[in-house]
């Protein structure tokens, strides 16, 4: 489950990386303060050309990506059989196998690339609406009163509340987990 | 609670409690007001039971982590209702239940309530603040989220100072201070109601999304009696401000207490944290046991775990709530449907272009600053004249102190006077019918007129104690009548007064023989028989003169 959600996770990875092409990002920088200016940086990875040919499409047209070489990534993470038993109970499932575990350490080998990023005095960006004001409403009702229909929604109801399964109790034990999940 | 707002309450729940969630949900108790924090002592004195010679004594750490509900009339994010007793689920929005593609819209009176907090407790607020998804998955958390600020709250590095009673009469007041680390917005969690029997939980999302003010103290307190001073304060300045009802029993204030011990100068040891505290009374009494506890274990060798605890009201006991499986990843994130929070130093700061009548100005809120309750006992000594200890009982006690004023104002005699009425008589009552100042039958109008006739010299004071129980038990007779319906007028009348005396000294011959030998005291016999003879209707001044001058 987890090799696929990482499978996935990588391939739309790729298609995100040439999304925020040269255009997008030079405009920022263009916009954005000068503490911001290493913002340019990224676009210096970007094949120029794109900026010429992307005037219709913000998508670039050819593959704006390059390889990474592995000397300059971070030493490879190993995970440990306890990690997995870890994340198995956390995320309540099943991925233990050899398979699973090389899948997962290619996932992180994969967002190790991203080390190679120089971000030095770049701010974390949260959203790109960081310099809008924040609206605030008055603090009056304007909802509510939609029990019925919300919990129509629900699978199990009863009167009117939700019904959801006996909350966060210790999970058992690895061997009586397996019993329990097959349920 | 919720639960009796239906039917499914018959069902006999087996409420069993896996984290403070579901905390007001039970052992709600309504009934137990904190009156006494004050001049009660702790019980669970940590005297040196276990001890090694050479070594300093170990002392308890403790610190604490606040979550006040913030007094609006809708919640953090949405424009839905924030009501304590309401149907299950009817006071939830779209956003609420985390329905797909809602967004939250924060709600400015929150914003004011936790500047104007952390105005009262001297923080920096922060002129930009921002806002995290803190995530968990729990049922009454249906985003699997809880929105939060963590990396940078609205109110940092305050200071709350509070007062502690020592000596052996309780009577010396000492002043405290913690520090505030800080003051986070965040959004409250529904409630959940186990039902063990037929292994479900029901589901109420009526508190979903209900503004939460987290308060986070460092850990500078050293017993429960300190936090439960520091929590009473806390309360009172909450209340007084506005900002948070600061009810435990109803879940208004939830405190969770993190506790530890070791030995001055060494680093600190390993803590707990102690949940399903819900009165201030249970959580000096819970933190109290922990630092006992953890004291035995490390004196018998044993190590103190991480973990978290859960007083059990009923035993007095601390026990241990669910394995943590070491640290819990909360995966902080930024929250990406917020920009950041905003807030402005003064109207001229507000940027060009923006509605001043929609931002937050902390000038205005400054402006807004109630009497806090340290104020208003500066200023009830200084004032009036009143103890120390008696200022803490006029504010502390909600209502009080506006009784006392307005007592003080109708009448001539010294506020000093007035304190012991409202003290001894009015609370004394109260107290023991578990009333509020608010329900009590005597006005403070009605309490002046008892006391200016006893100043004027119309009724004694002892007579009018007793017209005080009347009073309270007729409240819609006026002073006048009860003293007239129970002929408890004082008497004035030298010849009566007269009369009476020589009757009594008629009457101990005996004693009036050992007063005349030379022992005076016994005198205060025959007075005490002539106070008996008249219920109390004479002036003990004139009495005695009158008694005097017959023996002699």
């Amino acid at each position: 489950m987890f090799c696929k959600c990482a499978a996935r996770a990588s391939r739309a990875l790729r298609p995100a990386h040439p999304r925020c092409g040269a255009l997008q990002l030079s405009a920022l920088s263009a916009t954005v303060s000068a503490s911001r200016t290493s913002w340019s940086r990224l676009t210096l990875k970007r094949e120029s050309s794109n900026v010429n040919s992307a005037c219709d499409s913000k998508v670039p047209q050819i593959p704006s990506w390059k390889p990474i070489d592995e000397n300059q990534l971070p030493p490879a993470t190993r995970v440990s059989p306890d990690l997995v038993d870890k994340l198995e109970r956390l995320a309540l499932v099943d991925f233990g196998s050899k398979e699973g575990v090389d899948c997962l350490e290619k996932a992180i080998r994969f967002a190790d690339q991203l080390h190679v990023i120089n971000t030095d005095g770049v701010d974390p960006m949260d959203s790109v609406l960081e310099d809008r004001d924040l609206y605030l409403r008055a603090d009056t009702v304007t909802e509510g009163e939609c029990a019925e229909e919300l919990l129509q929604l629900a699978k199990n109801t009863v009167e009117e509340y939700f019904v959801a399964p006996p909350g966060n109790i210790p999970l058992p034990k690895r061997e009586e987990r397996s019993a329990m999940l097959k349920h | 609670m919720a639960a009796s707002s239906s039917g499914y309450y018959k069902m006999l729940f087996s409420l069993r409690k896996y984290t403070n969630k579901s905390q007001s949900l039970y052992l709600i108790d309504t009934n137990f007001v904190i009156r006494t924090i004050w001049t009660s002592g702790s019980k669970y004195q940590l005297k040196p039971k276990v001890q090694t010679k050479s070594l300093p004594q170990m002392v308890g750490v403790v610190g604490l982590e606040i979550h006040a509900q913030i007094q609006s009339t809708s919640k953090l994010f949405s424009g839905s209702h924030v009501g304590f007793l309401a149907p299950p689920n009817s006071l939830v929005s779209h956003f609420d239940a985390s329905l797909p593609g809602t967004l939250p819209v924060l709600n400015r009176r929150c914003v004011e309530a936790a500047v104007l907090t952390g105005l009262a407790f001297n923080c920096t607020i922060n002129r930009k603040s921002l806002f995290d998804r803190k995530h968990y998955f729990y049922a009454d958390m249906p985003a699997g989220y809880q929105i939060t600020q963590q990396r940078l709250p609205i109110a940092v590095d305050g200071t709350l100072v509070y007062s502690l009673f020592e000596g052996r009469r309780k009577n010396q007041v000492v002043t405290k201070s913690v520090k505030i680390k800080q003051i986070q917005l965040e959004q409250d969690s529904g409630k959940s109601l186990h039902d063990n029997e037929q292994s479900q939980t029901l589901i109420d999302l009526n508190r979903a999304g209900v503004g939460l003010m987290e308060l986070v103290m460092e850990p500078e307190m050293c017993c429960g009696e300190e936090a439960a001073a520091a929590v009473r304060e806390l309360q009172l300045i909450l209340q007084a401000l506005g900002t948070c009802q600061g009810n435990m029993a109803e879940g208004q204030l939830r405190v969770d207490a993190n506790v530890s011990v070791h030995r001055p100068g060494e680093p600190m040891g390993v803590r707990t944290e102690v949940k399903n505290i819900n009165s201030v009374r249970h959580m000096a009494k819970a933190i109290d046991y922990e630092i006992q506890r953890q004291m035995e274990v490390l004196q018998s060798g044993g190590t103190v775990l991480n973990e978290t605890r859960a007083f059990d009201s009923k035993s007095g006991n601390t026990i241990p709530m669910r394995d943590k499986e070491g640290l819990q990843d909360y995966r902080f994130m930024p929250e990406p449907n917020l920009p950041p929070l905003f807030v402005y130093e003064s109207e001229a700061s507000v940027p060009a272009g923006v509605d001043s009548a929609q931002v937050v100005v902390i000038d205005r809120l400054s402006a807004q600053l109630p009497e806090l309750p340290s104020v208003r006992r500066t200023r009830l000594v200084e004032t009036y004249g009143v103890l120390r200890e008696h200022s803490f009982m006029l504010v502390n006690e909600d209502g009080l102190m506006d009784y006392f004023e307005s007592v003080v104002q109708m009448t001539k005699v010294e506020p000093r006077k007035v304190i012991g009425w409202v003290m001894n008589e009015l609370m004394g009552n109260l107290n023991l019918q578990n009333r509020k100042v608010s329900q009590s039958p005597i006005s403070p109008c009605a309490l002046a007129e008892l006391i200016n006739l006893v100043e004027s010299g119309h009724i004694s004071s002892s007579t009018a104690k007793q017209v005080f129980q009347e009073m309270w038990k007729a409240p819609e007779k006026t002073v006048g009548q009860i003293v007239k319906e129970q002929d408890l007028w004082m008497i004035n009348d030298k010849e009566e007064l007269r009369k009476i005396c020589q009757k009594i000294v008629d009457r101990h011959t005996e004693e009036v023989q050992i007063i005349r030998g030379g022992n005076k005291k016994v005198l205060n016999k025959l007075m005490g028989e002539v106070q008996r003879e008249t219920k109390g209707r004479t002036d003990p001044v004139q009495v005695k003169d009158i008694l005097e001058e017959m023996i002699s």
